[in-house]
């Protein structure tokens, strides 16, 4: 990752953060960070966002993390589960490195929180959002800095029960991500006072919606909700708007059905989603985070970014408290779990089960942004069922 | 379900088999006159839904990128047999399995490096952008008329070629004996390079005219390649009349199942196959 | 040399040597390359099973990863969230469980042409794919985490503990073993004799009197089962299964992997195995594009080395000696 004509941008910011974390000049020995993320195929670009994110906090950081030198040992997850174990024990094992970071794909996510439980290794999960990672899955070694799709789902539910909607149909791809989104949501929309008409699924990763169309418009709902993401989502939104639906029943989802996915067409506006993050949120870290992330990669950050940069900040949180001895694994647990961030996001601390409780934002999409509405959930934690920690 | 419901969803299965049976039909062709098992056609298809994503921005016309494409995939196809495939006529089908394995790992990381790993939209051009109000509440894009259109167009080509045409008679003659094609001086090389590239082309104009539906992302050849082995397979192997019955029974039945039986909808088809199979072992049809 | 289908020349000697080898390695200490040859010693018995149909009865299968997910399934469904699983219970009845599949699969597969049973079986194969993948039954794309390795115990007293992964490693060196054996002795009876037979020449084996089919579906159901018996392995040593272990790709590779290490011969594919271990671990530690060079590898194999890495060291011989060219 090189990052041209930034450094002195970077080394003014390393400064200032320096003086904020006293451990910083106190130089430990290297902590060694496995990074296990997908860097090919279809989440290439979220695993290098993530990284980016993450890079970009220790680059901020003279390089440093909670005052360590920074090592990387550096695995392509592929997003292949069948690969997921033996590339989780390669870090673990052969590179032995003090904190294993990733991943984007749940099933993978699965497997390295496994490994690492196998290992008492520590694992920072800066994306995968199974509910059972930090639900029956849950451990002390687990850290998690993205989200759960209850958060955003359930939040939904109640945003669209209170802007009127009393019937709804979902639609998802049916696996875990989709059932987990669709499950919160009725929770939300049914407590709300609202019903949910008919579940409807199809199997992942296929992208022939038009039936699935066909039948909501048979049904009349007050409102739609779906979860799709990436290629499936663009198209989605795609068909979704040319079979008419669009104007005439609105369309909610989790705030992935548009992200990434995002071009300006006419298809997408006004689409509502709930998330952690938005475009346009009023708060000076977001922007300083973005105007130094544009600078060193000269692309614009993304969620996916923030959940990197914040799994760096986390780490570092841990790392300051024992001054780079990651063999104090309690002590720097403790410190994580008490950590207290200031997010681009917004303010982020962790819930028991070791999860990010933050805002949930409602937004609406305008063009290629996902604008901030309001915050339709503040400081929301996941229920983080079947974790006993 | 009321009965306009019914037909418009007997419509969108039929749409959707016509376009299977797009991409089918030159798989089996393939298969049935060159005896080639060629498990890259989906990833024809891959190229050349990113052929028109690429081309179409670059020209802004949709059109243009086709034309384009066609003429790229055709030269890929010649290109293909003459390097590859045409050393694989007397093989075993496992190394036919095997290069053609090789071959999708090659074209897909070839994709990664020329194109990008996103997911892009392929806009529909302006003059088929529209949609004809079926239902109070369901309109239906005009470009998925158009596409079933093209279809049964290019199926109606495809028998005019292959019953009326000396190059179908050669290819017919071809698919049932080649010694005797030899005999009758006719080059039967140049009648297997321009089959195989036909079949490139075919799958890769699907994927082109299909792309503004379909949007294009990685990976999109393998779920297509599997569905046209099905079609294949319970059409006959090398019968592109079989081919056209199976892939509509192949839409009807999915878009059904998912209506009727959601929870099996990944499925359905699969158990339509074992039944054919059980029925036909050889498939419905057994010649071109 | 050997020709194809025949049993391979004998050299036991090589495969003590082989399997000494593979039982003092856990004396080094490395429990990196402990758990990686397990794996690959599981992946050795999958290779092995696909040789069964491949190299033996002549039928080529893209659909074998089914029945080695079916196998790993067992156990995951079977383990229960508080408790380990008996060894003893689930391991016979996920080898039983692929072996029907196989069966009921081999009913509709066997009797076609060959080109036809190649997309048969990836077909079928992807329908177990989307059983696991998307429905209640299978849990879901996320797959499903044990919390206990399975318990062999008898009585009170613990036969295997399976925490320890050395134990898992002479599980499974035990398991490759004895699957060798049984194989090479497969081949040499009157069965595998019939297989080879079909495999050289199926219409003269029926002419002969031999009820083909049944044989087919036989050596379809017992590979299935061997399959199975890998799948079941490597569940018990990872704690995790996920569809993907049934997708198409796997399908692929172990049948490079037979490939790779020339068909026919058992002991070539479990070298296979190792072969393709190694490969992938030098092609990617070379380059994240280490998919291009994969499959440029295997097309160029394909075109200029037919028969395989196997046929090789033939024609080296051939080269140096002036032999007869494989």
């Amino acid at each position: 990752m090189t990052m041209p004509r930034s450094s002195r941008l970077l080394a003014v910011l390393a400064a200032g953060a320096a003086l904020l974390l006293p451990a910083a000049t106190l130089a430990a020995s290297k902590v060694r960070v496995g990074l296990m993320l997908p860097y090919t195929g279809t989440y290439a670009g979220l695993g290098n966002n993530i990284t980016n994110g993450f890079k970009l906090f220790v680059e901020e950081n003279g390089g440093k993390l909670g005052g360590s030198e920074v090592e990387y040992f550096t695995v392509d997850d592929e997003s292949d589960p069948a690969k997921a174990p033996d590339n989780a024990s390669k870090l673990i094992k052969r590179d032995k490195v003090d904190v294993l970071v990733g991943t984007v794909h749940s099933g993978v996510a699965m497997a390295m929180a496994k490994v690492a439980r196998d290992n008492n290794s520590l694992l920072i999960n800066p994306n995968a959002g199974a509910a059972e990672l930090t639900g029956a899955l849950c451990s002390p070694n687990h850290f998690r800095t993205s989200f759960t799709m209850w958060q955003s789902s359930h939040t939904m539910g109640k945003v669209a029960a209170a802007q009127g909607k009393k019937t709804a149909v979902t639609f998802t791809w049916g696996y875990a991500a989709g059932n987990e989104a669709v499950e919160a949501f009725k929770e939300g929309f049914e407590a709300a006072g609202g019903k949910v008409v008919k579940a409807m699924t199809l199997p992942f990763p296929q992208v022939e919606f038009q039936s699935y169309l066909t039948e909501i418009a048979a049904l009349k709902p007050d409102m739609v909700f779906s979860f799709f993401s990436g290629g499936g989502a663009r198209k989605y939104l795609a068909d979704y708007a040319a079979a008419g639906l669009k104007a005439k029943i609105p369309l909610y989802g989790p705030g992935f059905l548009t992200e990434g996915v995002l071009d300006g067409s006419e298809a997408a506006q006004g689409v509502q989603t709930t998330l952690h993050y938005a475009d346009g949120l009023d708060n000076a870290k977001d922007k300083a985070f973005r105007a130094a992330y544009l600078k060193a990669f000269k692309a614009e950050p993304d969620v996916f970014s923030v959940q990197g940069y914040d799994a760096a900040q986390l780490l570092a949180a841990g790392l300051a408290a024992v001054k780079g001895d990651t063999s104090k694994r309690k002590e720097m647990i403790a410190a994580m779990e008490g950590a207290r961030l200031e997010s681009p996001r917004g303010k982020m601390s962790l819930s028991k089960a070791h999860n990010p409780v933050n805002d949930i934002y409602l937004r609406k999409v305008e063009g290629k942004l996902n604008k901030m509405v309001n915050v339709a959930a503040p400081a929301l934690a996941d229920p983080a069922r079947g974790c006993k920690m | 379900m009321d009965l306009a419901s019914l037909l418009i969803q007997l419509l969108n299965g039929v749409q959707y088999g016509l376009l299977l049976f797009l991409v089918a039909s030159g798989l089996t062709l393939v298969f049935g006159i060159m005896g080639i098992i060629n498990l890259a056609h989906g990833s024809f298809y891959m190229v050349g839904a990113y052929m028109a994503f690429v081309f179409a921005s670059a020209t802004g016309s949709l059109l243009a990128g086709v034309v384009l494409g066609i003429g790229l995939s055709v030269a890929l196809g010649m290109l293909l047999e003459w390097t590859l495939f045409a050393r694989l006529y007397q093989r075993d089908h496992l190394d036919q399995v095997l290069l053609t394995y090789g071959l999708i790992l090659v074209l897909e990381e070839l994709r990664s490096i020329l194109v990008d790993n996103d997911v892009h939209g392929v806009p529909v051009p302006p003059m088929l952008a529209g949609s004809i109000p079926l239902t109070a509440n369901l309109s239906y894009p005009v470009y998925r008329l158009f596409l079933s259109g093209v279809c049964l167009v290019i199926g109606g080509l495809m028998y005019l070629l292959i019953q009326r045409t000396r190059l179908g008679m050669m290819i017919r003659a071809g698919a049932s004996n080649r010694e005797m094609v030899q005999s009758l001086g006719l080059n039967i090389k140049l009648v297997y390079r321009l089959v195989f590239a036909l079949g490139v082309a075919l799958a890769a104009f699907a994927g082109m005219i299909a792309a503004p539906v379909s949007s294009v992302y990685p990976g999109m050849g393998t779920h297509v390649l599997i569905i046209c082995l099905v079609v294949v397979v319970m059409g006959g192997i090398g019968s592109v009349r079989g081919a056209l019955l199976a892939a509509l029974l192949i839409g009807i039945v999915d878009t059904f199942g998912r209506v009727f039986l959601p929870q099996a909808a990944g499925v359905v088809v699969y158990l339509v196959m074992a039944a054919v199979l059980l029925w036909r072992p050889e498939g419905l049809f057994r010649s071109i | 040399m050997a020709l194809p289908g025949e049993p391979a020349t004998r050299r036991p000697w090589a495969i003590l040597a082989a399997g000494l080898a593979l039982a003092l390695f856990p004396l080094l200490d490395s429990p990196f390359y402990l758990e990686l040859i397990t794996k690959v010693m599981i992946l050795a018995i999958f290779a092995m099973s696909l040789d069964l149909l491949v190299g033996i009865t002549g039928l080529v299968s893209l659909g074998h990863a089914a029945y080695f997910g079916i196998g790993a399934y067992v156990l995951a469904l079977r383990t229960p969230r508080y408790d380990p699983a008996s060894f003893w219970t689930t391991l016979p009845l996920a080898v039983g469980l692929s072996a029907l599949a196989a069966f009921l699969v081999g009913i509709f597969v066997v009797r076609v042409k060959s080109t036809y049973f190649i997309m048969a079986t990836l077909a079928f194969a992807q329908m177990f794919y989307f059983l696991f993948h998307d429905t209640e039954f299978g849990r879901g794309s996320d797959g499903i985490t044990m919390n206990f390795k399975p318990a062999a115990a008898i009585g009170d007293l613990q036969v295997f503990d399976f925490g320890n992964p050395r134990t898992t490693y002479f599980v499974a060196l035990g398991a490759l073993a004895l699957v060798l054996g049984f194989l090479r002795f497969l081949l040499g009876s009157p069965f595998g004799r019939a297989l080879r037979g079909i495999k050289a020449n199926e219409q003269r084996m029926r002419s002969l009197g031999f009820r083909t089919y049944h044989y087919k579906l036989a050596s379809f159901t017992l590979a299935g089962a061997l399959a199975g018996l890998a799948g079941y392995l490597s569940a018990l040593q990872y704690g995790y299964v996920n569809p993907e272990l049934l997708s198409w790709h796997q399908s692929g590779n172990v049948l490079l992997m037979v490939i790779l290490g020339g068909p026919g011969t058992f002991t070539g594919a479990a070298l296979g195995a190792f072969g393709f271990a190694l490969l992938q671990e030098v092609f990617q530690a070379a380059t994240l594009r280490w998919q291009l060079l994969l499959g440029a590898t295997i097309v160029l194999l394909v075109l200029f080395v037919p028969g395989g890495l196997a046929s090789l060291r033939a024609r080296f011989r051939a080269a140096l000696v002036g032999g007869p060219r494989p």
